[in-house]
């Protein structure tokens, strides 16, 4: 089998100059011709509202698809502390380079300089973009934006709207959306998932959607189609990620041949409230900007471990993370925080009934700053915290644990954010641009948004204009691929529903298990051993999906059939990641092989791993091929990443 | 001490609203529980009754959910007669079985008011919302460069209000609560959002038009003061917000009939 050597496509010249470049030279499209195209955008979180929105203002028609019945549903709205900005208003040093540079640097040196470099460009502009929607951020008493610091950056270049960020950075994509609906440019396609891509003639001329309530198959084409469907951490079952969060509208475009890039990126965020019970579908995170005044701490004797923390005297604690890291201190980046936090439970110091948690004390703070003042910054998670442990975080230490929270790995994207196949685009989180093998705090807000705000209304243009004949021509719902495509989806559901009259496990369980197996083999800490373990286990699942699933028959509304059409490409992509983390034998980020380490460090291979690996489906149960990007560094130097 | 690490159990009784479709009769069925953790949340209750019921051939009861953290506003039962359940300043998914007793009745509906009718069990159709949302929630701004955003200044007492208001997560519980199924509440909250910054002004009048009319054409009922929707609201939103929007309303009702003389309801806020 042939490897493929991609290409990111993006322009030569200098790093600074790249960006402009490409807009100086791309195809333009002109008014008046511009509404004669028609773009479908799946996934309305940051990244789709903001490009269904940003589109649909420069003239495109747009058929925008979410699951939910609003476009505010969407997962985005769940962050929480911030999104950076090099706007510098602190004077603290901060500019463009040096954002760049400390995503490259977070991203452990696994993403592409020249995207990295645009999305830290774009920052600027997004601040400016959401505070002109009336997004409420924090300010000052003289009337200003207010900032605040993340992990992985000395620097404050955070901006916030209290602990709900997320949420009202999407309220502001979701009403420029709205208004484009309003206006007639966007068209919504409220609960819908979509099931399939259609590929007509090499290019991407629309989908296969389900009508979540009616259960109806509906066909819709397009001259070309974005996903921004989100990442899959929940391929984990448990973890921060919304119940509905999944990989179905990705995973089926790789089936149809787009690559999946690093799928086994993912970030296990280290600040999580730990598992109370198999009960859980979900977990929940603790805001990273809590570790700005919280400090980290374990005792130092295994036999305090069950002690009450008020009765552990100082020098009986272990701030560990203050102790190996003492220039960022809390504010170590998201994998190492995590890393030393399983450490630590694993030498036997974890606290609490599990011995699966650290604790996170605010005590310090409170005494040098006052309650208030903590209060006034963190109160709505502390009531958060509050209210699933029904622990006061005033008076007792916090505990936390590192959780699945997000996924650096998705599909594979050039410059232009297009995947390999002519006229499917893919942003945000569903791609695996900007992140490299671990993404920096605040940095999700930020590319999704610069994606979507400022990067495919050119891109997409510039498609537009390349093919500008071609797509004129316009592919009707009643072509055969259309046809095949929906057969594909509807023998899909029945062959799931025929299983599902006799089998005895239901989707839950046989998800639950699977996340257990990711958890443990594919999760802070992979062997070669425990890799291929992995393999055998989901093998098995899938054989349990297949013959001895439990579903109940409804057509129409149905959460179990929706949660059993999401595993079945869970358990496809289990497997890829085991296989894509077996295959990097280094460790980068968030990917850890306990074989390539350095007293507990990750020790990466730049020789042999400084590239992208990209994965070609080849059918269900055959091997897919590992094509590769060679990352090309021209301006940062490849240094072992230390926050010592 | 902690209350997660001493979980106890306790045994329930449901009573929960059970309906095909919009077009049939729904009724309410019982269910019991026994061993229910306290330490679940209320959803995680309800997940462990449908693996429950599947098992046993019983269609599983289809409610919504989906950030399970109190902020998606997807999650959305009437429990016991109150919009989200006992606890203040929370959402369904923030309940957790705790604030119940063993041999508690547990009745479930969904939210009821003509702007939402119910899909099937449990999920009604809230795209009422969206439509208002639609008739002038926004500023207009379009996505292109802007003037530096320390350029434009709010006064933090402004902008900490404008956050009170924008908090609103549109789950409906106001409607909900409300014995008029008002939907003031959450239009007030993003008219008074766009009132009290700067960057709502230039077209503040349309808003308060065309979102106040939406809202009526839906079929929401009026506001009467009665203040439920305050109590009931997962974010504690006040009702403030809705004098802020009549205010709104007013000004620009007598701006569009007396446009000579009675340009000034841009002031104030």
């Amino acid at each position: 089998m042939s490897k493929i050597d991609l290409k990111s496509g993006a322009p030569e010249g200098p790093l600074a100059q790249k960006w402009d470049s490409y807009k100086a030279n791309m195809k333009l499209v002109n008014p008046a011709n511009k509404r004669k195209y028609n773009v479908i955008v799946v996934g309305t979180g940051l990244a789709g509202a903001s490009a269904a929105a940003s589109l649909a203002e420069l003239g495109y028609n747009v058929k925008a698809f979410c699951t939910h019945d609003s476009a505010r549903r969407a997962h985005s709205i769940a962050a929480q502390g911030g999104i950076n900005a090099a706007k510098s208003y602190p004077n603290d040093g901060d500019s463009i380079w040096r954002l760049f540079y400390d995503t490259i640097k977070g991203g452990d040196y696994r993403a592409r300089e020249s995207n990295v470099y645009r999305l830290a460009e774009n920052s600027v502009k997004i601040i400016d973009q959401c505070v002109a929607q009336g997004v409420p951020f924090a300010r000052e008493y003289s009337g200003e934006l207010a900032n605040r610091s993340f992990g992985g950056a000395q620097v404050s270049r955070t901006f916030y709207a209290r602990g709900q960020t997320g949420q009202q950075l999407l309220l502001g994509a979701y009403s420029a959306l709205m208004k484009e609906v309003d206006k007639g440019k966007v068209t919504l396609f409220p609960y819908r998932e979509m099931l399939d891509v259609v590929m007509v003639e090499g290019k991407a001329r629309g989908i296969i959607t389900r009508h979540l309530h009616t259960g109806e198959i509906e066909r819709h084409a397009a001259d070309l189609v974005i996903l921004c469907t989100g990442g899959y951490s929940r391929v984990y079952y448990l973890s921060t990620s919304a119940m509905n969060s999944n990989v179905t509208a990705t995973w089926r475009a790789h089936r149809r041949g787009a690559f999946f890039g690093n799928p086994c990126y993912v970030q296990i965020h280290p600040t999580c409230i730990p598992v109370s019970g198999s009960h859980q579908a979900k977990l929940t995170l603790m805001s990273e900007s809590l570790r700005n005044d919280g400090r980290v701490w374990v005792p130092k004797k295994k036999e305090d471990c069950k002690k009450d923390p008020s009765q552990i005297a100082e020098e009986d604690r272990d701030y560990y993370l203050e102790r190996k890291y003492p220039s960022f201190g809390n504010l170590a980046p998201r994998d190492i925080a995590s890393r030393a936090a399983k450490e630590v439970c694993d030498e036997g110091r974890g606290v609490g009934e599990s011995g699966k948690a650290v604790y996170l004390d605010f005590a310090a703070a409170i005494k040098r700053d006052s309650e208030s003042v903590v209060r006034e910054k963190y109160g709505n998670l502390f009531d958060m915290y509050h209210e699933i442990t029904n622990e006061n975080p005033y008076k007792n230490p916090m505990r936390i644990y590192p959780a699945v929270h997000y996924t650096m790995g998705g599909l594979w994207v050039d410059y232009n954010l297009m995947t390999n196949l002519e006229g499917l685009f893919c942003a945000g989180e569903a791609n695996f641009s900007d992140h490299g093998a671990n993404r920096l705090g605040a940095s999700a807000l930020m590319q999704g948004l610069s994606d979507g705000y400022f990067v495919l209304p050119f891109t997409v243009t510039n498609y537009l204009g390349t093919y500008a004949q071609e797509l004129l021509k316009k592919v009707e719902t009643s072509h055969p691929a259309f046809e095949a495509a929906e057969q594909n989806v509807k023998d899909g559901i029945n062959k799931m529903i025929a299983v599902g009259k006799k089998g005895k496990r239901t989707p839950s369980e046989i998800h639950r298990d699977l996340g257990n197996v990711m958890w443990e083999y594919v999760g802070m800490a992979r062997t070669a051993e425990g890799l291929k373990v992995a393999i055998e286990k989901i093998a098995q699942l899938q054989k349990d999906f297949d013959e001895n699933m439990l579903l109940n028959d409804d057509q129409n509304l149905n959460s179990n059939l929706q949660v059993a059409g999401r595993l079945a490409d869970f358990l496809e992509l289990g497997a890829l990641m085991a296989r894509d983390a077996l295959a990097r034998e280094e460790s980068c980020g968030g990917h850890f092989r306990v074989e390539s380490q350095d007293e507990g460090e990750a020790k990466r291979d730049d020789e042999k791993y400084a590239h992208v690996a990209a994965w070609e489906y080849k059918g269900k149960g055959a091997e897919p091929v590992r094509h590769q990007e060679e990352l090309k560094f021209e301006n940062v130097k490849l240094s072992v990443r230390s926050y010592k | 001490m902690a209350a997660h690490t001493t979980s106890k159990t306790i045994n329930i009784k449901l009573k929960i609203w059970r309906q095909e479709s919009v077009k049939d009769a729904g009724r309410f069925e019982q269910y019991s529980l026994d061993n229910v953790l306290t330490n679940m949340s209320f959803l995680e209750m309800l997940d462990v009754l449908n693996e429950k019921l599947l098992k046993e051939g019983v269609r599983p009861v289809e409610f919504e959910s989906d950030c399970r953290e109190g902020i998606c506003g997807t999650c959305s039962l009437m429990i016991s007669g109150q919009a989200h359940g006992p606890v203040r300043g929370a959402t369904t998914c923030q309940l957790y079985m705790r604030s119940f007793e063993n041999n508690d009745t547990i009745t479930i509906e969904p939210w009821r008011a003509k702007a939402f009718p119910v899909v099937r069990d449990l999920v009604t159709d809230r795209r009422a919302f969206d439509r208002i949302q639609m008739a002038g929630g926004y500023t207009g701004a379009k996505t292109g460069p802007h003037a530096d955003a320390n350029a434009i200044l709010v006064p933090k007492d402004l902008a900490d209000r404008a956050m009170d208001a924008a908090a609103c997560i549109g789950c409906g519980a106001c409607v909900a609560a409300c014995p008029n199924a008002s939907a003031s509440l959450f239009t007030s909250a993003k008219i008074a959002q766009l009132s009290l910054l700067p960057q709502g002004h230039p077209q503040r009048k349309e808003r308060a038009i065309r979102m106040v009319g939406q809202m009526d054409k839906e079929g929401f009922g009026s506001c009467s003061n009665l203040q439920e929707c305050e109590a009931a609201c997962p974010k504690k939103i006040s009702i403030q917000n809705i004098a802020i929007m009549k205010r709104e309303y007013l000004f620009a009702a007598l701006a569009a009939n007396f446009r000579e003389g009675m340009g000034s309801a841009d002031g104030g806020a």
